[in-house]
């Protein structure tokens, strides 16, 4: 470990470039980029968190986020959901530049992607049925039977039982919010999903269950997914790709690819005792 | 988002009735489809709604909402045959399928079911209100013993925190308002004393009204919307971020903590506060008299000196620290009442400052029957 904290100050070994949208090798096979960066910054006063940013994410993939504490995954999300202002850059969602939205294109858009946050930010005056609903009737206008027999669905898919659509959700468990906030997201069957560290706070069964459920979830509806996750287990068993943020730059490749990768906080991610372990257990 | 519509065709293959369905079937197209479905059948005269054949290999996108449509079509169940061609809709239809169920309708209940529930509710709500409001003033007393044993425990450099808080802060409000009574009242006085010739019995109103009650009691709202919704809030939302539980798990009594400098506090704030509101409505009477009745500020407060005796003042004086102290201790227990969520927070600060208030007004008339009885 001390050997890796030392090399981060010593001069690196010059690094093969990227391939385009920061790959280590070029893995788009002629699919549809769903997503696209190019040279986004962000600070905050002084405080650069991204510079120069390229990435991207091909249509039906599940790409992992990692990074270190402090390396602004967290803030790359939200600049990519439009929560944050990206200082410079351009970021261009399902083939549109983001910035060219407003008003009704922005909805229509909004309605295409789905966000699932952290502890769910389920609204808690709501019952978990009208939270499914809400979407729904902002974007589609549909007879309350079937809106509701929409959100009986979404509860099954992700695993929840039925009666858990009359409850509030501070009724819930943190793993049932999280499923709940999964509904939710799904609501319209968003081409591309966002998942905020989807298994963190959860048992490595339900964990487990869950990486299955986003899998099945994603092949069977063609969702794109890029979930922010620190939980070894998920990157190794569902993500095709993995996107680490590395000195304000993302570098994606396959696990195989960042285990090869010369850099030490990927050597000491990666090569560490529990991403050893998730790797065994995978095999 | 301009979508192609679903479309629906009756046919008969080998005798067996089939629907044809294709077209666009997703959550922004299938409004209405129900209803569209229904009419197109019967126009076939396809009677029975039972088991059909649905054939959905004219389909061009599909969503999971699409898809829970078609199987409606087909008649629901886990057996309802849908027929495609397309092997990511089959996926589709197949977890559609398996995860399929009917909606809990609304609940609906008379009204006057309803009502009466309402009621009852709400009556044992109030009953255990007030046995956990007994509850929560005896582990206070017990803190306050403990506290009074060592001296410490009251926390100064917290119960001055809370104190420029609700004090210092409150100051300029307080003032405002008690000054525009105080002209209010020397103005109706003057209009209404006049008819008899009694006008400069004006001083006496604004004098005894101030001090008596309305002093201490406009302070006492003013603070219970200021100070004890705040009081409720802040540590509501210590509750719903579960810093109340980590202080438990330390070791921190959340009484001792929390609630008692903030009843210190507003036991010292009050009746400074109710002395402050007095003198500006003394100072709004002397206006108010200076420019209707032609007195001078030097008459007006010999005149006020003459004729209030101290009692009247000492009275308010007396109600203000008690007023406090309930209006800290409503805020307190009822931010220690906030469970889970942000909503709960907004609840319970109405509800803190609208029993503050009442209670400070029920209070406010047991005081003035002992001070009657007492003969002051």
């Amino acid at each position: 470990m001390t050997e890796g904290n030392q090399a981060i100050s010593e001069d690196l070994p010059p690094k093969a470039p990227l391939a385009e949208g920061g790959q280590i090798t070029d893995h788009r096979d002629g699919r549809d980029v769903v997503l696209r960066l190019r040279g986004i910054r962000t600070q905050f006063g002084e405080k650069v968190i991204h510079d120069n940013l390229d990435f991207d994410v091909f249509r039906g993939e599940i790409v992992g986020l990692v990074g270190g504490s402090g390396t602004g995954k967290s803030v790359l999300l939200r600049t990519i959901i439009g929560l944050n202002q990206a200082r410079e850059g351009s970021i261009e969602m399902l083939g549109v530049d983001t910035s060219s939205l407003h008003g009704k294109t922005k909805r229509e858009m909004l309605a295409r992607t789905g966000v699932q946050f952290q502890d769910g930010a389920l609204f808690s005056s709501l019952t978990v049925t009208e939270n499914i609903i809400v979407p729904i009737r902002e974007h589609a206008e549909l007879e309350d039977e079937t809106m509701r027999e929409i959100a009986a669905l979404k509860v099954a898919l992700v695993g929840l039982p039925p009666d858990t659509g009359d409850k509030k959700p501070s009724e819930l468990s943190g793993g049932m919010r999280k499923r709940a906030s999964l509904a939710r997201a799904l609501a319209l069957d968003p081409e591309l999903l966002f998942l905020d560290e989807p298994t963190a706070g959860l048992d490595p069964i339900g964990a487990s269950h869950y990486d299955e459920l986003v899998k099945g979830l994603c092949r069977n509806l063609g969702l794109t997914v890029l979930m922010v996750t620190h939980d070894l287990d998920s990157l190794n068993a569902i993500c095709d790709r993995i996107a680490v943020l590395l000195d304000k730059r993302v570098v994606v490749g396959t696990m195989a690819e960042l285990l090869e990768y010369d850099h030490p906080w990927v050597r000491e991610y990666f090569h560490g005792p529990r991403g050893r372990a998730a790797r065994q257990e995978q095999k | 988002m301009a979508e192609a519509e679903p479309t629906i065709r009756y046919t008969e293959r080998a005798g067996k009735p089939v629907v044809e369905v294709g077209g666009t079937w997703t959550v922004f197209s299938v409004r209405g489809i129900r209803e569209k479905a229904g009419k197109a059948l019967q126009a076939a005269g396809a009677g029975s709604p039972g088991q059909r054949t649905v054939d959905a290999t004219g389909l061009d996108r599909l969503d999971t909402a699409g898809a829970l449509e078609i199987l409606e079509l087909a008649g629901g169940g886990p057996d309802a045959e849908v027929q495609t061609k397309n092997e990511a809709q089959a996926a589709l239809f197949k977890i559609v399928r398996e995860n399929m169920c009917d909606a809990h309708p609304d609940r609906r209940v008379n009204w006057l079911a309803h009502w009466l529930e309402e009621i009852g509710r709400g009556t044992i709500d109030f009953y255990k209100q007030i046995i956990n409001l007994c509850a929560f003033f005896g582990e206070i007393l017990i803190v306050v013993v403990e506290a009074i044993l060592q001296p410490k425990r009251f926390r100064p450099s917290a119960v001055v925190r809370q104190m420029y808080e609700v004090w210092i802060r409150a100051l300029v409000i307080v003032g405002v308002l008690c000054f525009l009574i105080g002209v209010v009242i020397a103005y109706q006085g003057v209009q209404q004393l006049r008819q008899f010739g009694a006008e400069t019995f004006t001083v006496e109103a604004v004098g005894i009204g101030m001090f008596r009650e309305l002093g201490p009691l406009l302070t006492a709202i003013i603070v219970a919307g200021r100070s004890g919704s705040a009081f409720t809030a802040q540590i509501g939302t210590m509750q719903v971020n579960q810093e109340v539980d980590a202080m438990r798990t330390i070791g921190l009594n959340p009484v001792e903590w929390l609630v008692l400098p903030r009843i210190t506090a507003l036991l010292i704030a009050m009746p400074l506060l109710a002395f402050w509101g007095d003198m500006a409505g003394l100072l709004g009477g002397a206006v108010a008299c200076t420019v209707y009745l032609d007195f001078t500020f030097v008459q007006f407060f010999e005149r006020l000196r003459d004729t209030v005796g101290a009692w009247h003042f000492y009275t308010g004086m007396i109600k203000a620290p008690v007023f406090g102290i309930v209006i800290a201790v409503i805020g307190c227990f009822e931010g220690l009442r906030v469970s889970g969520s942000a909503e709960s927070v907004g609840q319970l600060t109405t509800k803190s400052v609208v029993e503050s208030i009442f209670c400070v007004i029920v209070l406010d008339a047991v005081f003035s029957i002992i001070f009657l009885l007492a003969g002051v």
